[in-house]
């Protein structure tokens, strides 16, 4: 295994992105079929990730290390493990399904359009890989670059509001992590290695510090309460590519950057803010989930749902046992297909409404039945149906949350309560009631929206019936960092922790 | 005291001043002797930078003029960033000129001797040298602010800049005056050693002498609340020379502040690293503010330049050698990334249109995707967004302020990088999600694209593989 697969994945989108520039403006077909090609090669480079990545460790794994910039001790450090890997395929494969939604959907500077999405695909996926803390950020912050530009160039009536506020939230929470990073590299040694500084002592009261001011910056990525309010506006405003892969991979992106830095170098602040990050993961799902049931436009309802899943998310990771974390990992990807899929949907009928108004829609059961179908697999993904990916993600962050403390558990189940609300009183605004003349004699869909579609069925039952597919990646990796931040690798944190500690003595 | 007798051998460590005076009297006999070959001269120019270049490059530390004369890692250094910064100017003010109609020989000749200015300044161990070296980068360009003769707001500009110029040099000899009248030495070495023995380190006279000198270095470098004229001036002149301007004087400034608070007055870095972390934040606060409603692009990067000296005052006021080379740092890759997004600006200049607003800017991205794409680079780069070079220089700048303590400080400072970034994505906004309001074509010449070239380079090249310069920057200490 020297091949350097992780460099590889890094930069294949991106040099295959930067080859579009030579092709002429006009030949949009070639520009196009171009974009998808690269994105297959790069899901087939990442398949060795797959299928010889090492289930029975938590080592980093495909490591390359280089020397970069000696003079700030910063390397090229590449590697993945059990809670990145999985991420990096699933980059890869939203990154094909974006191209494919966008193929009619986008008719102005398509060669721009095709080049951000590529160059965006390879800083994702570089900053599931980056295991030093300087390339991390670099990749970090270089992601919002290319997604400035694909809201505010080819979103919605409203999409430079929605891009600049995106723009300025996302930067300012970076920027105060920048800061945390340089403090952290002052105190702590002088190193960017992420696995070197999560061995080092670091004063309880200096982890506070930072770890508010990585919260400033993965918070406001996931997105949590209170600081989500630019997610409903880049969703709407985004075109469908850019809401597939905003939910599908970009928001994943402050879960995974509490997961690999928050926790593992800050231990003792990650304990003790538990009880706050819970409370705020608590709000965020109920308060989403309420804000949904106003909601009028089919987008951001989408994007309010959002806001409420990944308050389960969060609440998994800092719940802080194995079922919980893992629980939390697995509803990120499924967060990421269940939402990419939706955002698919909504960009295929928006493709021949141009609405996002749910009232303009109504009785599309009847006009569009397989498209129904479809819709309806997902909506149930979303609530968390048995038999489908949902119901794992939530079970394992349910289980894991009562462990830790009972009533968090009483409080997030309430939001699965709301969330089949929500969810199918829309499906029955759209779908059931008397046919809407506005959605009348709509075109079928095409085999290429079908196959769009496909993919995200099969992950969906899938993961929904065979977890341990995802979970085996998994274990080792959340064993190990549960032994960083509690000192056990079980996890037994709060109650259950007290009692034995309280059994010892 | 005893005047040493000359010898040739104090000429080696001038030599690269000397090639570049050489030059610059050929293109001042060319221009008044043979007007027919004025074409040469921007030629003759780029050679002589390129000359003066190599002969900085293959310098190492040494003493001249018994001590007046220093040329150490630092100022080797800042000498390159102020031939960068003439040699982009050159090669982009061509086209500049033909377009403004500007057919002035002595255009070249005062870039060639500001530059000079600015590198005796960089290489001052002596208050005369430095006030020399000043002066003659200031008259300089106080001409070359003044050079579109027809136009009103060029003559306001060259008129203000003077005035205020010419004050804040009188303010600067006062405090020399009173430095000599305490220590009874010029030589920067020979006051910090007198002050630290006769213990005048607290003494009114010596401070006030010595803030009277840093506050006609703010007046340079543009540092608020000395910063009242750049707007005006920036606007004012002509586009080139503004580029000039912004990267050569306000290196050359910095070299200034970093040799007289750092060879100087070490001992006192508790007192001016205070008063200047104070000044940078009202630098940072007014520049990035006061930008954000502008509406002509030259007015903006005049406020931007305010707010970015406003950043590298960080390194400064550090106090550490870390400190000073990531100003240094800076300052190069500032030089980079300004000059690109003058150089579009004046790419855009055509039959008498300046296309200066911000309006003109609309929809660029449809009607010229490679120079909307350029500037889209620079003005992220501004930000200070990677991997641009920007945020290397921002990095390493921020990585200096913690290391001193200043913590409070840096955290401004990235609160009003955010600032920042709204004005900067205004222009890529205005180029990319706008509709365009009218075609506009413009000719890209050998010159200028070499320049944008360059620039491009310097902005890529630093942001990702910054491993060298930073490692020269990091190396360079003065001497004394």
């Amino acid at each position: 295994m020297s091949a350097p697969i992780l460099s590889t994945l890094l930069f294949f989108p991106i040099i295959g992105g930067l080859s579009l520039l030579f092709v002429d403006r006009r030949k949009e077909e070639t520009i196009k079929l171009m974009a998808f090609l690269v994105s297959v090669i790069e899901l087939v480079i990442s398949l060795p990730l797959w299928f010889t990545f090492d289930r029975t460790t938590w080592q980093m794994q495909f490591v390359e290390r280089h020397s970069w910039i000696p003079a700030f001790h910063v390397e090229y450090y590449l590697g993945v493990d059990g809670i990145s890997v999985l991420f990096i395929l699933l980059s890869a494969l939203i990154t094909i399904l974006c191209i494919l939604v966008s193929w009619t959907g986008i008719t102005t500077k398509v060669k721009e359009f095709f080049i951000s999405l590529l160059l965006l695909e390879g800083a994702m996926i570089g900053v599931f890989c980056a295991l030093d803390f300087f390339l991390f950020y670099i990749l970090w912050e270089a992601m919002l670059i290319p997604m400035f530009l694909l809201i505010g160039v080819w979103g919605g009536p409203r999409r430079i509001y929605a891009a600049v506020k995106f723009f300025l939230f996302t930067l300012v929470g970076s920027l105060l992590m920048l800061v945390g990073i340089i403090t952290l590299y002052v105190k702590a040694g002088h190193t960017f290695d992420i696995l070197a500084m999560a061995g080092r002592p670091i004063d309880p009261g200096l982890q506070l510090l930072l770890f508010w001011a990585f919260f400033a910056a993965f918070a406001v990525k996931v997105p949590m309460w209170p600081v989500h309010t630019w997610l409903p506006d880049a969703h709407t405003e985004a075109p469908a590519a850019g809401s597939v892969v905003l939910a599908g991979i970009l928001i994943k992106m402050g879960a995974y950057g509490f997961l690999r830095f928050s926790m593992p170098i800050l231990p003792d602040a990650t304990s003790a803010m538990m009880i706050p990050m819970l409370l705020l993961s608590l709000v965020g799902i109920i308060y989403g989930a309420v804000i949904c049931l106003a909601q009028t436009d089919l987008k951001r309802l989408i994007a309010y749902s959002s806001v409420s899943h990944m308050g389960f998310v969060t609440l998994g990771i800092f719940a802080l046992n194995t079922q919980s974390v893992e629980g939390g990992i697995i509803q990120m990807i499924n967060h990421g297909v269940v939402t990419g899929a939706l955002f698919l949907s909504v960009g295929i009928i928006y493709e021949r409404t141009h609405t996002r108004k749910i009232a303009d829609y109504g009785g599309m059961a009847t006009t569009m039945p397989v498209f129904a179908a479809f819709f309806l697999l997902f909506t149930m993904a979303s609530i968390g149906l048995p038999g489908t990916n949902g119901f794992i993600g939530e079970f394992l962050i349910l289980l894991g949350g009562f462990i830790t403390r009972p009533w968090v558990a009483l409080f997030a189940a309430s939001g699965l309560i709301l969330g089949a609300w929500y969810m199918l009183w829309l499906y029955q605004r759209i779908f059931f009631n008397p046919v809407n003349p506005k959605v009348r004699g709509l075109k079928k869909l095409t085999l290429r929206e079908v196959l769009l579609l496909v993919p995200m069925v099969i992950l969906i039952f899938w993961i929904g019936l065979y977890p341990n597919a995802m979970l085996d990646f998994m274990h080792p990796s959340v064993a190990h960092l549960l032994e960083q931040v509690t000192g056990d690798p079980a996890g037994m944190a709060g109650d259950m922790k007290r009692v034995a500690l309280k059994l010892q003595h | 005291m005893t005047l040493p007798t000359f010898s040739w051998s104090y000429l080696g460590p001038v030599l690269p001043e000397l090639l570049l005076a050489c030059i610059t009297i050929v293109v001042v006999f060319l221009d008044l002797f043979a007007p027919q070959k004025r074409e040469l001269l921007p030629w003759m120019t780029v050679v002589g930078t390129l000359g003066a270049m190599l002969a900085v490059a293959g310098q190492g530390p040494a003493t001249t003029f018994g001590g007046m004369y220093i040329v150490d890692t630092c100022s080797l250094f800042f000498k390159q960033i102020c031939l960068i910064g003439l040699l982009l100017t050159t090669l982009m003010s061509e086209r500049y000129l033909q377009a403004e109609n500007l057919r002035h020989g002595e255009y070249y000749s005062l870039l060639l001797f500001s530059t000079m200015g600015m590198m005796f300044m960089a290489s001052a161990g002596d208050l005369m040298v430095l006030y020399l070296g000043l002066e003659l980068m200031a008259l300089s360009i106080y001409c070359l602010v003044g050079l579109m003769k027809g136009d009103p707001r060029s003559s306001e500009a060259s008129l203000k800049y003077f005035l205020m110029g010419a004050f804040f040099s009188a303010i600067m000899l006062y405090g020399m005056s009173l430095l000599y009248g305490m220590t009874g030495t010029t030589n920067l070495h020979g006051i910090a050693l007198y002050a630290k023995q006769a213990g005048l380190l607290a003494n009114p006279a010596l401070l006030s002498g010595l803030g009277l000198l840093l506050a006609a270095i703010c007046f340079k470098t543009a540092v608020a609340p000395f910063h009242f004229w750049t707007p005006d001036v920036y606007e004012g002149a002509p586009t080139s020379v503004t580029a000039f301007m912004s990267v050569g004087a306000k290196a050359a400034g910095f070299a200034v502040f970093g040799r007289v608070l750092m060879v100087g007055f070490p001992e006192l870095q508790g007192s001016w690293g205070t008063m200047l972390a104070v000044l940078a934040l009202l630098t940072m606060a007014v520049g990035n503010i006061t930008a954000l409603s502008q509406t002509s692009m030259k007015r903006m990067l005049a406020y931007s330049s305010v707010a970015h000296a406003g950043y590298a005052l960080i390194g400064i006021l550090a106090g550490t050698p870390e400190g000073i080379s990531a100003t240094m740092n800076y300052l190069l890759i500032y030089g980079f990334m300004n000059m690109g997004a003058f150089a579009v600006l004046l790419l855009l200049v055509k039959d008498g249109k300046r296309r200066e607003s911000l309006e003109e800017y609309r929809g660029l991205a449809g009607s010229n995707p490679l120079l909307a794409a350029l500037m889209l680079i620079f003005m992220f780069s501004l930000t200070g967004i990677p991997p641009t070079a920007g945020f290397i220089g921002k990095f390493y700048l921020l990585r200096a302020g913690l290391d001193a303590g200043y913590t409070w400080l840096v955290i401004c400072a990235v609160i009003f990088s955010a600032v920042s970034a709204f004005f900067y994505l205004r222009v890529v906004r205005y180029m990319y999600m706008e509709e365009p309001a009218e075609e506009i074509c413009f000719k890209m010449t050998p010159g200028v694209s070499v320049a944008i070239t360059l620039a491009l380079i310097g902005v890529i090249g630093l942001g990702i593989l910054p491993g060298p310069v930073v490692g020269l920057a990091s190396r360079a200490v003065f001497a004394f």
